[in-house]
Order: structure tokens, then sequence, then C-alpha cells
């Protein structure tokens, strides 16, 4: 299964819906595209749902790493939202579970945004 | 006990990726390991495979990836070959050090490693070898590492 994206503003954070599998090749170079998109019309509060990233590798790691890193650097946020188990478990064991901003309840992660 | 083997030769691209993966998960179905382990083991896959075509042989149409599985005993044994320069180990950084936790790229033999349990990794001026075991019942805890 390819990756779809998809994306949606509620009170001034912009949800990317992601399915699929974030892998290298396509499924990393949408959520580049996506983002990078995102940041060329100054949306700057980026909230990643992976609720349905049912597989990521370690190229789809890096992607993510790169656009938490991006969106910082010009100054927004890049947040995490409902990650699978196995998407969970790989932030877990590469530590970085604790270096991405990760939330389970939308509401709650559109109003954690500064 | 019986061995088996079957191998594959593969050209130098994403396609060649995707089909080790899935390769990779129907055997170690076959082989009876759970749905996690087969992920792991799929995983580690796609990941020794990735390198093979993209940093062993850089892409290259006149470069081919050897793919191998083995029953051995109560193992899965999977080896796959690139025809590169060789990898250098002493070049891998530790991904889970802090100065390289945001670094894009890097985490593919650290998840090889964390996800079997054993990995031998036998670079060579002519490509390298990598061989990856799981045990069946699954008496290693964790990852071992062993490099040739």
């Amino acid at each position: 299964m390819t990756m779809k994206s998809s994306t949606r503003q509620v009170d001034g954070v912009t949800i990317v819906d992601l399915s699929g599998r974030i892998t290298l090749g396509e499924g990393s170079v949408i959520l580049r595209d996506a983002v990078r998109d995102l940041l060329s019309k100054g949306q700057k509060k980026i909230l990643l749902n992976l609720g349905d990233v049912n597989y990521i590798d370690s190229s789809g790691i890096g992607e993510l790493v790169s656009a938490f890193t991006t969106v910082r650097n010009q100054g927004g946020e890049l947040k995490l939202l409902n990650l699978t188990k196995k998407v969970h478990d790989l932030l877990q064991i590469t530590k970085l579970y604790t270096v991405f901003d990760v939330k389970d309840d939308e509401a709650a992660a559109v109003k954690s945004f500064s | 006990m019986s061995a088996q083997r079957v191998a594959y030769t593969l050209d130098s691209t994403l396609e060649t990726v995707n089909s080790a993966e899935e390769t990779a998960g129907r055997m170690a179905t076959e082989a009876g390991f759970e749905d996690e382990e087969v992920m792991k083991i799929s995983m580690a896959v796609r990941e020794a495979a990735v390198n093979a075509v993209l940093h062993g042989n850089a892409y290259d149409p006149g470069k081919k990836v050897s793919l191998a599985f083995e029953r051995i005993g109560s193992d899965l044994v999977i080896t796959i070959r690139d025809q590169g320069h060789g990898l250098d180990l002493s070049k891998i950084p530790d991904p889970l050090a802090p100065e390289n936790l945001l670094k894009t790229s890097g985490r593919g033999i650290f998840l090889i490693r964390s996800f079997m349990d054993e990995v031998h990794i036998h670079p060579t001026q002519t490509g390298t070898e990598i061989k990856l075991v799981k045990h069946v019942h699954g008496s290693a805890a964790g990852g071992k590492e062993a490099s040739q």
C-alpha cells in the first residue's frame, strides 16, 4: 500500500492525515513534499496524524526527523499524533520518542500549539 | 533436520527492496514465526536490501543483489550480498548517541541488529555480505551481533 496524505485546518493548526507506508521512495517523498508545501504557505503549526501509518522504515524515520528539524528551523512546531504500536516501538528503540512531541488526543494536541 | 535453501539474484532497484521484504515475510511465516517476529524479520531484510541497493550497488544496473533464505536446523538464515566497494563498519555512527539523534540516516544497521538474533557483516572490496539469523524458537533475547 502506498502512502496517502491529506491536510485540514483546525484552530490555526494544520493536521496532515497520513496513511499507508512511509518508506524509502514514494512514501518518504510524499511526506517531504507535504511539509515543504505547508511551510511555503506559511503554515508552521503542523500535526502529523500517523494513526493509519502501518509501516515505517529507517528512511521513513529519517524523513520524520527531517520534517521535525526543518519546521523547527523555520520557527514552527511539528508534533506527532496517534502512533500505531509499530511506529511507537520504532521511535522508542531509536530514542526518538522523547525527541518528538507525541500526542494521542487530537483536540488536546491542537490546543498544545503555542 | 533437513536444510532448505532458496536463492535469488536481483537488480539494484527499489523493486528489489520491496520484493526482498515481501519474500522474507512469506519465508518467516512458513518457518512458523509469530506475526510480530515476521514483521521484525521482514523489516531487517528490507533494511539490509536498502543498504545493498542504495549504499552498496548505488543503483548501478550492472550490479546485482544476491538474496538467499535457508532453514538450518531451527534457524532461519538470510544472506544478502551486494557488489559494491564494501561497507566500512568504522564509519557507521551510533544512532543513539545524543549528537546523532537528529540525523536523517544511519539507523538501518542498528534496526537490523535490534530485530535479529545474530548479525554477521562481512565487507570485502568486491561487496558486502550480511547474514541474518533468527532462531525459530527464540532462544536469544535481544540482538546479538558478531562481525567477521
